[in-house]
């Protein structure tokens, strides 16, 4: 029978929620990395047991942690990502070239089909490479070399690379925050800006190439052409791999908002957890409530049962939604007041897993046969 | 042999209890640079962690304490005091306290 592993990164540790095909009781172990921000759990699609989680702290910088197997135990992987060659500089949020600086890994995208090889993306934005299991780290430099670089700033979070969505057989796109969504088709080692059709209040020129806070991006296997994005605000959808966005905001309460994600088996059907503000990161009327969309965007509808519909005031951020692949497809995401919902039929109807985690940082869900 | 008392976040990492005693090369004088060299091949899932991968720049919430002095702006070539060098006294490396 079919079963689920839900890997939490929270501010404190991480935590491994496990369940059979129903969904209903969850086994859950944890924590790991105790005390420290755990800012990505992740598997390999190519070997579910290997496992990498991105460790980090303000006191002692980056870990890189790796599991052979399913997460029972972990090993220290490697840590050293150097940038190549020239660093360079970036503008920084009083205007004035910082040079680029290395602080934590965001988010750690394995190969679909090689479990040794990964992609990190970084802050300060970057995108380095792994061909090892993560005892060595390569910059694909051709991002950050890009002639829009020195104009990108950080986001409040920082300038991070926290997006990294891979298709065959060189086609990747990647999104940091606040430069905007970039496509590559050799693999890596050059990117453009796509960016065409976003417009950003807040920047000298709303309609830049480069300069806009995507917040997340995502993508079904089926439809590899058709891109999904929440903006810092604004829900976007692209037709032509990203060539082109245009607003399918509709009628979200608040089109504000940090993970979006796409139903599994339903390329048209998203999901996306409106915020009611940058100033006011929580739920608008302390109402947390998902909202989907079958018709690709425009046409939303909430999805409240099971989930706090008062006095509701955490936020869900950006790599904190998940969605797994069993024929009823199931939803997941985690808040910043540490709790993790589950919805194993497509949204209708929530549970929450965990309710008193540290804040969750990021969830993402194996589906093992 | 050196002594070393590390935080414990480091200690869990490097899956260490209590105190490190590390050993310099032959002929190293004790400094920062060498102590901290020894920890390192000691330990080295520590590298990076304490002082920066390549410009080797202490980590800015961490101190270098010994003998009741704070040598966290010592260069990191500059002699350790003589209590340090010989084993008598430990070097401390102490993560900024923050709470709330």
């Amino acid at each position: 029978m079919s079963s689920v592993r839900v890997l939490v990164g929270t501010k404190k540790g991480a935590f491994i929620l496990s369940s059979d095909g129903t969904r209903r009781k969850w086994d859950v172990t944890g924590p790991y990395f105790a005390g420290w921000e755990i800012y990505h759990l992740t598997g390999s699609r190519a070997d579910p047991n290997r496992l990498y989680a991105s460790q980090t702290s303000g006191w002692f910088g980056q870990v890189l942690q790796r599991s052979d197997d399913g997460g029972k135990t972990f090993r220290p992987a490697g840590n050293k990502f150097i940038y190549e060659g020239a660093t360079g500089t970036h503008q920084y949020y009083d205007g004035t070239q910082r040079p680029w600086k290395f602080t934590r890994v965001w988010h750690i995208e394995p190969s679909p089909d090689n479990p040794d090889v990964a992609f990190a993306g970084v802050e300060d934005a970057a995108l380095f490479r792994t061909a090892d299991g993560g005892q060595t780290w390569q910059e694909l430099s051709g991002l950050r070399n890009h002639r829009t670089a020195p104009s990108w700033q950080p986001g409040a979070g920082g300038l991070c690379l926290h997006t990294i969505l891979l298709q065959q057989p060189q086609r990747m796109y990647v999104a940091i925050s606040a430069a905007g969504v970039f496509r590559s088709e050799d693999g890596g080692r050059s990117f453009e800006p796509i960016n065409r059709g976003l417009k950003s209040d807040g920047i000298p020129n709303p309609n830049a190439d480069a300069g806009h806070c995507v917040h997340r991006i995502a993508v079904h296997p089926s439809r590899p052409n058709v891109l999904y994005m929440q903006k810092h605000w604004d829900v976007m959808r692209s037709d032509d791999a990203g060539d082109s966005w245009t607003e399918i905001s509709g009628n979200l309460p608040s089109d504000f908002g940090f993970p979006i994600g796409v139903h599994a088996h339903e390329p048209q059907t998203i999901y996306v957890v409106p915020i009611k503000s940058d100033s006011e990161h929580y739920p608008p009327e302390g109402k947390l409530r998902v909202y989907r969309s079958r018709t690709g965007g425009n046409e939303w509808e909430p999805l409240v049962r099971g989930l706090p519909q008062e006095n509701c005031y955490v936020n869900v951020l950006r790599d904190a939604m998940a969605i797994d692949s069993l024929d009823s497809c199931g939803i997941y995401f985690g808040t910043t007041g540490g709790q993790v919902y589950a919805s194993p039929d497509g949204g209708e109807n929530w549970s929450a897993i965990v309710r008193d985690l540290p804040p969750v940082l990021s969830v993402e869900v194996q589906t093992l046969s | 042999m050196i002594r070393v008392v590390l935080p414990f976040h480091l200690r869990t990492l490097s899956r260490t209890s209590g105190e490190v005693r590390v050993e310099l090369q032959p002929g190293e004088v004790a400094t920062l640079r060498t102590v901290l060299d020894a920890l390192e091949r000691q330990h080295p899932v520590l590298c990076g962690t304490i002082r920066d991968h390549t410009t080797f720049e202490r980590r800015a919430f961490l101190r270098f304490f010994a003998c009741e002095e704070d040598l966290s702006l010592q260069a990191p070539d500059a002699p350790l005091p003589p209590a340090v060098a010989t084993g008598e006294a430990p070097l401390l490396i102490v993560g900024a306290m923050a709470g709330g």
